[in-house]
C-alpha cells in the first residue's frame, strides 16, 4: 500500500473500525447539543422538502403580472401583498422557489450521495469479501481517485458532458464519493472477516455471498452513515460551486440552491436578497449535515468523545 | 532513512502510471473522442481522421498509450485550442501567480490556525474554543466564490480598503522578473509594486484560506486533546515538570505530527480551490487557466492541468511522509 | 508553549501586515482619483484574438484597432453616417464599377513611411491575394464586402468584388471593381478595411496565419507589430495581467489624443468590473449589465447609452424539425412569446420591440409594419391546424457572454421558453459557452431548432443585416426556399439609394408575412459607463468608439 494519502485513508480506516449504532451510541446524541442542532435543521430540511410542493403558493417557473409590473433590469419588487419575499429577476415568486428548490437541492445532494455510496459499497465489498489482488487492483484505483483534489475530479467529470444538465451533476459530485465509501466499506470487511462471529457463521456453512451480504454488511452500516451525512454537505457545496463555474443544471427555469445563487450574482446590488436567502439556506443546510455527521461520528468512536 | 526514501518514491510510480492511464482514459472518453474535442464543431469525418492519424490513434492501444506517456514525460502537453500556445508554456506563465496565492493562503492558514487550534483545546469547553469550533464548522459550510464576492464587496468596494481584484494596479511601473509579483518587486527595489501586489494577495488570499484554515484548527485541536490525555503528559506532570517545559516540549511536538500530515493535504484542496478564487477576484493563474478551459472546452489544457494538479498533490503528500518519517522515526519502520 | 506563542506572534505579524496593507490602500484611496493622471483605463469584457483588423471578427479584436488604424471612409462620431477619413472625397462612376478615392496629404505611418495612393493600393491588393486558407478564412469581413479572393482556397466563391486598384498620383487612388455592390462605399469603413503600414506588413510577414487544432496563431505584424496611422500607437499586450496599451500619436494627422496613455484591461467577469470603477482601479468599463444602470448613476457615475442599432432574434432553424418548415408552426412561435414583457422587464431603458429585421435608423426599415402581437391563444390554435400540438424543440441559448443585443442571455432565455411551455410546446433547453460551442453549434452545424442570436450593425445598409442573415442558406437557418435568397439578391443589387431602400422595405414585409424565418425580438442600446471625471467620450450606435477624444479632468 503507497502511503501518500496514508493519513486521509487512515481516517477513513479508523472509522470503518468504528462499531453499528448501538443503543449506548443513541444514548449518547440524546444528550450532546451539537447532535440535536444538526438533527433539528436537517430534519427540518428534509420536511421542508418533502412537503415543498404542497407549502409553496406557487410554481418555481409560474410568472405574474403582479410582480412583473415594475420589474425592470433595475429594479425588482420587494414583498407585496401575497408575495411575502418579493419577486425574483424574471417575475417569478421568490418565496415558491426557494421553498421548491430545497427539493431540489436535497434531491442533487441525496442521490449524488446515494449513487457514489451505491457504487463504493460494491466495489468497498468486492474488495473487501475477496480481498487479494482484486482488493490490490480495486484499492489502487481509489487510491488515485483520492489523488485527485475533490472539486477538480467533480469538474472534470462534469467537463466530460457535451451539455451540462442535472444529471451530469449529480454523476459529477456522486463520483467524488465514490473512493471514500469504497475504502470505508473494504476497512470494515476486513476486520470483520477476521472476527469471531463471522468465522463461526462461515464454519457453520452458511453461504459465502450471504455470510457478507447478511453478516458482514450491516455490521458495516454506522461509518457509512456518518460518512454518507458528512458527504451530503460537500456534494451540496460542491452543486452549487459547479454552477457557478457554468457546470450546473441546463434548465434556468428549475429553481435550486446553488443555481439560484450563481444567478443572483448579477443583482447583488438590486436585491440581495436573491443571493443572500439561497446562500443562507446552503450554509445551514450544509452546517446542519456536517453538526449530525460529526457528532454521530465522535457516538460511534470508541476512545469516546473529545 | 534514505531506503525509506528510496521505498516511497518506488511506491509512488505506479500509482502514477495508474494516474496517467486514468487521464488517458479520461480523454478517450470525451465526447467524440480527442479529435473532435480538437475540432470541436467543426469536425468534419475527413479532418477528424486526419487528426486521429496526427495523434496516433489509428494505431493500437497499448502502442498509444505508451506515445502518450512519451509526450507527457518529455513535457509535451500539446496546443492549447484557445490561444494556439503550447499547453506547457501557458502553465509557466500563470504559475507563478497561482504559487504566490497558495503560498500566501497556506501561510495563513498555519499560522493563524496552529495557535488557534491550541488555545481552542487548551481553553477547551471555555468561549474561546466554542466559537472557535463554530467558527470552523462555518468556514467549512460557505460556499467559497459567495465568501470571495462578500468580502469584495464590503472591503474593497464598499470601505475601499483593498483593491477589488487583478494582481497589480494597472499602469503601475512593475517590472517582471521572475513571474512572482511580490518577489520582483523586492529584487528590483520597487518596494511600492510589492506594497501593491501585497495589497491585491489580501482578500483572495484570506478567501483560499479559509477551509485549511478551518481544518488546520480542528485537528490541531483534536491532536492536542489527545496529546493532553496521554500518559507521558501525565507522567510528565507528575514528574514535576513545568507546565511551560511540558507544553512546548511533550505536547505540541507530539500534537503536531498529524498537523503536517493535514497541512500537505490542504495543497491539493488549495489548488481546487483556486479555481473558484481565482475566479471571483479575476486572478490571472492556473485556476482562471482551468476555468477557461472548461467553458472555452479546450481538452489538451484540461488534460495537462488535471494531470498537473494530481501530480503535485502526489509529491507534495510524498514530502510529507518523509518529513513524517525524519520527525517520528517510527514510521520509518512500518 | 514557547512555540506556541511564536507561531501566535508571527500570525499577529501577519495579521499587523494585511492591515497596514489595508491602511496603506485606504489613504491612497481618499487621494481622489485611483488611476494615473494621464492614464486612461477601460475595462473591456474580452482578449483581443490579435491586432492586425484584416482577421479580426469580433467586437473584443476591434476595439484595440479602432484606436490605432484609419480606415479610407469614417463615420461620423456618433452616427452611422459616412464622414471623410484618411480619403477627403470619394466618387464612383456612372454604374458604381468604379470608385475613386481623393486622399489626404502629409498622413505618416507609426513606423515613419508615408501613407499614400501606393499604400492604399498595397493594402486593396494584399486582401485581394491572401496566400492561405487559414488567413482567408480568417478574414471574415473582408469576403463578406468583396466576396472572394484571387485564388479562392477556402471554400468555393465567386470571382472577387474587387477587380484593380491604381495610382496616378500620390494622393489620387482609383479602385475598380468587377461588379457594382449595394454595401459600397460604406464598406470602406469598415474597421477590418482599415490601412496597415506596407512597410510594416512586409517586415512582420503580415499575411502569415496558421492553424493548429481548433486555434490560429498570427503572424508577429499581427501580435506585436501593429502599424497604422491612427491617434494612438501600439505599445504592449501584456498577457498575464491581461492589458493592452496604447500611446498617444503625436504625429497624427487630426486632432491628437488628450491622454498620454490608454490602457484596456480585460475583466471578464461583469460583477468585477463594475466592483473595479465602483473601488476607482478603472475609469470606465464597456457594456455595464442593465441591472447595474441605476446604481452606477446613483453612485456618480456617466452611464452613456449608446444609440440603438442591432436586433436580437429568435431563431429557428428548419433542417433538423419537419414542423418548423410549416410557416404556421413558425408564427405560433412568434405569438407565443410575450416580447412587450420581455422588453420592458429584461431589457434597458431604450429598448424596443422589434418589428422586422432591421432598426429603425437603416435605410430600409418598413415604418408600416407593426409588431406581431402576443397571443397565447392564436399560438395555440396555429399549432393545432398544423397538427403540432405536442411539439418539441431543441432550444440552445448562449452562456458566458454578453451581447450589447442581448444582456444576460439566461435570462431572456428562461422567459422565452416559459412562454413557449404555456402554449404546450416541450422545450429542451440546451446551454452551450458562447465561445465554447454556441457559435459553432448554430453557424456552422446547425444542430438546433430554436435559438437566440443578433446582429449590431458594421454600416448603415439593410443589406449588412438582411443579406447576413438570409441572403443564402444557411445552417443557422436551413432556408431551402430559393425566392428568399433571390428577393435578397435583388434589393442588394438595386445601387441607387431611393430603389435600395424601397427594395428592402419590400424584403421587410414579405419577412414577416410570407417566410417568417425566425422571429425579431428586441432592439436594446448597448451602454458604457465612465467615472464622472472622463470627458467627451462620444457612444456611437456602431460600438466603435475611440478614444482619443477623452479627457481626464
Amino acid at each position: 500500500m503507497t502511503t501518500f494519502t496514508a493519513r486521509r485513508k487512515a481516517r477513513i480506516d479508523e472509522l470503518a473500525g468504528g462499531r453499528s449504532l448501538t443503543s449506548e451510541a443513541f444514548r449518547r446524541l440524546r444528550r450532546d447539543p451539537v447532535a440535536i442542532t444538526g438533527a433539528v435543521v436537517v430534519g427540518l430540511f428534509v420536511v421542508v422538502a418533502a412537503l415543498a410542493p404542497l407549502l409553496a403558493p406557487h410554481g418555481a417557473a409560474e410568472t405574474f403580472v403582479e410582480l412583473k409590473r415594475d420589474l425592470r433590469p433595475g429594479t425588482i419588487p420587494g414583498p407585496m401583498e401575497g408575495f411575502p419575499l418579493g419577486s425574483d429577476q424574471l417575475g417569478r415568486d421568490f418565496l415558491s422557489r426557494m421553498l421548491l428548490a430545497s427539493q431540489q437541492t436535497l434531491l442533487v445532494g441525496v442521490l449524488a450521495t446515494v449513487i457514489g455510496l451505491a457504487v463504493g459499497v460494491v466495489i468497498g465489498t468486492i474488495a473487501g469479501a475477496f480481498g487479494g489482488w482484486v482488493d490490490t487492483l480495486l484499492m489502487r484505483l481509489t487510491d488515485v481517485l483520492l489523488a485527485v483534489p475533490h472539486l477538480l475530479l467533480a469538474i472534470s467529470v462534469a467537463a466530460l458532458a457535451a451539455n451540462p444538465s442535472q444529471t451530469t451533476v449529480i454523476i459529477a459530485v456522486a463520483i467524488v464519493g465514490v473512493p471514500i465509501f469504497a475504502r470505508l466499506l473494504r476497512g470494515s470487511m476486513l476486520a470483520q472477516r477476521e472476527s469471531d462471529h463471522v468465522v463461526a457463521v462461515t464454519a457453520l456453512g452458511v453461504r459465502r455471498s450471504a455470510v457478507v451480504l447478511r453478516h458482514m454488511l450491516p455490521n458495516a452500516i454506522g461509518p457509512v452513515i456518518v460518512q454518507a451525512t458528512l458527504t451530503l454537505a460537500t456534494a451540496i457545496l460542491d452543486a452549487a460551486a459547479l454552477s457557478f463555474l457554468g457546470l450546473g443544471d441546463a434548465d434556468p427555469g428549475r429553481a435550486e440552491w446553488g443555481l439560484m445563487l450563481a444567478q443572483a450574482q448579477a443583482y447583488l446590488d438590486v436585491r440581495p436578497a436573491l443571493a443572500f436567502f439561497p446562500a443562507v439556506a446552503i450554509i445551514v443546510v450544509a452546517l446542519g449535515f456536517t453538526l449530525l455527521g460529526e457528532s454521530l461520528r465522535e457516538a460511534l468512536d470508541p476512545k469516546g468523545s473529545r | 532513512m534514505l531506503r525509506f526514501v528510496v521505498r516511497r518514491l518506488l511506491q509512488v510510480i505506479p500509482t502514477l502510471l495508474l494516474l496517467s492511464l486514468l487521464v488517458f482514459w479520461w480523454l478517450r472518453s470525451l465526447p467524440g473522442g480527442p479529435a473532435t474535442a480538437l475540432l470541436g464543431d467543426k469536425a468534419t469525418p475527413e479532418r477528424i481522421a486526419e487528426i486521429n492519424r496526427g495523434l496516433g490513434l489509428d494505431q493500437p492501444i497499448l502502442t498509444q498509450y505508451w506515445l502518450f506517456l512519451g509526450r507527457v514525460v518529455s513535457g509535451d502537453f500539446g496546443t492549447s485550442t484557445i490561444t494556439g500556445e503550447p499547453v506547457l508554456s501557458e502553465i509557466a506563465r500563470f504559475m507563478p501567480a497561482t504559487i504566490e496565492l497558495s503560498v500566501v493562503a497556506l501561510l495563513i492558514a498555519v499560522l493563524l490556525g496552529i495557535p488557534l487550534g491550541y488555545l481552542a483545546a487548551r481553553y477547551r469547553g471555555r468561549p474561546l474554543d466554542v466559537a472557535t469550533v463554530i467558527g470552523t464548522l462555518v468556514g467549512v459550510a460557505v460556499p467559497v466564490f459567495f465568501l470571495g464576492y462578500l468580502l469584495k464587496q464590503y472591503i474593497a468596494v464598499d470601505l475601499r480598503l483593498l483593491p477589488p481584484s487583478g494582481r497589480l494596479s494597472t499602469g503601475i511601473d512593475a517590472t517582471d522578473v521572475t513571474g512572482f509579483a511580490v518577489l520582483d518587486g523586492l529584487l528590483t527595489r520597487e518596494f511600492d509594486a510589492s506594497l501593491d501586489a501585497l495589497r491585491h494577495l489580501v482578500l483572495p488570499a484570506v478567501t483560499l484560506a479559509t477551509i485549511p484554515l478551518a481544518v488546520i484548527v480542528r485537528i490541531t485541536r483534536a491532536s492536542v486533546l489527545d496529546v493532553l490525555g496521554a500518559d507521558f503528559v501525565r507522567t510528565a506532570n507528575a514528574k514535576g515538570l513545568a507546565p511551560i517545559t511540558v507544553r512546548s516540549r511533550h505536547v505540541l511536538r507530539n500534537a503536531l505530527l498529524p498537523v503536517s500530515t493535514t497541512i500537505g493535504l490542504q495543497v491539493g484542496l488549495l489548488l481546487a480551490g483556486a479555481v473558484l478564487t481565482e475566479k471571483v477576484f479575476v486572478w490571472g493563474g492556473i485556476g482562471t487557466m482551468l476555468a477557461d478551459a472548461i467553458t472555452l472546452k479546450d481538452y489538451p489544457r484540461l488534460q495537462a492541468l488535471l494531470l498537473m494538479g494530481a501530480v503535485i498533490y502526489v509529491v507534495v503528500n510524498l514530502l510529507v511522509d518523509i518529513s513524517y518519517a525524519v520527525i517520528d522515526p517510527r514510521v520509518r519502520l512500518s | 508553549m514557547r512555540s506556541a506563542r511564536r507561531l501566535a506572534a508571527v500570525g499577529a505579524a501577519l495579521v499587523c501586515a494585511v492591515s497596514l496593507a489595508a491602511c496603506a490602500a485606504s489613504e491612497r484611496g481618499q487621494g481622489g482619483s485611483g488611476t494615473p493622471a494621464d492614464t486612461l483605463i477601460i475595462g473591456v469584457p474580452g482578449t483581443p484574438k490579435h491586432f492586425d483588423p484584416l482577421f479580426a471578427s469580433d467586437g473584443e479584436t476591434f476595439r484595440p484597432s479602432r484606436q490605432m488604424y484609419d480606415t479610407l471612409i469614417t463615420h461620423k462620431r456618433g452616427t452611422a453616417q459616412l464622414e471623410p477619413g484618411l480619403a477627403l472625397e470619394w466618387t464612383p462612376n456612372a454604374d458604381f464599377t468604379q470608385w475613386t478615392f481623393k486622399l489626404r496629404e502629409g498622413v505618416k505611418f507609426h513606423d515613419g513611411t508615408d501613407f499614400n495612393a501606393e499604400a492604399v493600393c498595397f493594402n486593396l491588393n494584399r486582401w485581394v491575394n491572401l496566400p492561405s486558407a487559414a488567413a482567408q478564412t480568417q478574414a471574415i469581413y473582408y469576403a463578406d464586402a468583396f466576396e472572394g479572393f484571387t485564388n479562392n482556397l477556402a471554400s468555393a466563391k465567386d470571382q472577387p468584388v474587387y477587380k484593380s486598384c491604381t495610382a496616378p498620383d500620390p494622393t489620387t487612388a482609383v479602385v475598380s471593381l468587377n461588379r457594382a455592390k449595394g454595401a459600397f462605399p460604406a464598406a470602406f469603413a469598415l474597421t477590418s478595411l482599415s490601412i496597415s503600414s506596407p512597410a510594416a506588413l512586409q517586415k512582420y510577414n503580415g499575411d502569415k496565419v496558421e492553424q493548429s487544432g481548433q486555434a490560429y496563431t498570427y503572424s508577429e505584424y499581427a501580435t506585436a507589430h501593429p502599424t497604422g496611422t491612427g491617434p494612438f500607437k501600439f505599445e504592449s499586450f501584456d498577457r498575464t495581467a491581461n492589458t493592452v496599451t496604447f500611446v498617444r500619436n503625436d504625429q497624427y494627422w487630426g486632432e491628437k489624443a488628450k491622454v498620454a496613455k490608454l490602457i484596456f484591461k480585460v475583466i471578464p467577469d461583469e460583477n468585477a468590473r463594475k466592483q473595479e470603477l465602483q473601488s476607482g482601479t478603472i475609469d470606465g468599463y464597456d457594456y455595464p449589465s442593465p441591472a447595474d444602470w441605476k446604481a452606477l448613476r446613483d453612485g456618480g457615475f456617466n452611464v452613456l447609452v449608446r444609440p440603438v442599432f442591432n436586433i436580437l432574434y429568435m431563431g429557428i432553424n428548419q433542417k433538423n424539425n419537419p414542423a418548423l418548415k410549416d410557416l404556421r408552426v413558425r408564427q405560433a412561435l412568434a405569438y407565443a412569446i410575450d416580447r412587450e414583457s420581455l422588453v420592458r422587464n429584461q431589457l434597458p431603458e431604450g429598448a424596443v420591440v422589434a418589428t422586422q429585421f432591421l432598426p429603425e435608423a437603416v435605410a430600409g426599415y418598413a415604418k408600416d409594419l407593426k409588431p406581431i402581437p402576443y397571443d397565447p391563444e392564436k399560438a395555440k390554435q396555429l399549432l393545432a391546424e398544423a397538427g403540432q400540438s405536442n411539439l418539441t424543440v431543441n432550444f440552445y441559448y448562449p452562456t458566458e457572454v454578453t451581447r450589447p443585443y442581448m444582456p444576460n442571455p439566461t435570462n431572456i432565455f428562461t422567459a422565452l421558453a416559459e412562454n413557449l411551455r404555456q402554449v404546450g410546446i416541450t422545450v429542451n433547453p440546451v446551454p452551450q459557452p458562447w465561445n465554447g460551442g454556441y457559435v459553432d453549434s448554430i453557424t456552422a452545424n446547425g444542430v438546433h431548432d430554436l435559438h437566440l442570436f443578433g446582429w449590431t450593425g458594421d454600416y448603415n445598409d439593410a443589406g449588412n443585416f438582411i443579406g447576413t442573415f438570409f441572403g443564402r442558406n444557411k445552417p443557422e437557418f436551413g432556408i431551402t426556399d430559393q425566392s428568399l435568397f433571390d428577393e435578397v439578391a435583388k434589393a442588394d443589387g438595386t445601387v441607387d439609394p431611393a430603389g435600395h431602400a424601397a427594395a428592402y422595405e419590400q424584403v421587410n414585409r414579405d419577412l414577416m408575412s410570407k417566410y417568417l424565418p425566425a422571429v425579431p425580438v428586441s432592439s436594446a442600446p448597448p451602454a458604457l459607463v465612465l467615472r464622472e471625471n472622463i470627458k467627451g467620450l462620444i457612444p456611437t450606435p456602431l460600438t466603435d468608439e475611440r478614444y482619443f477624444t477623452v479627457s481626464k479632468g
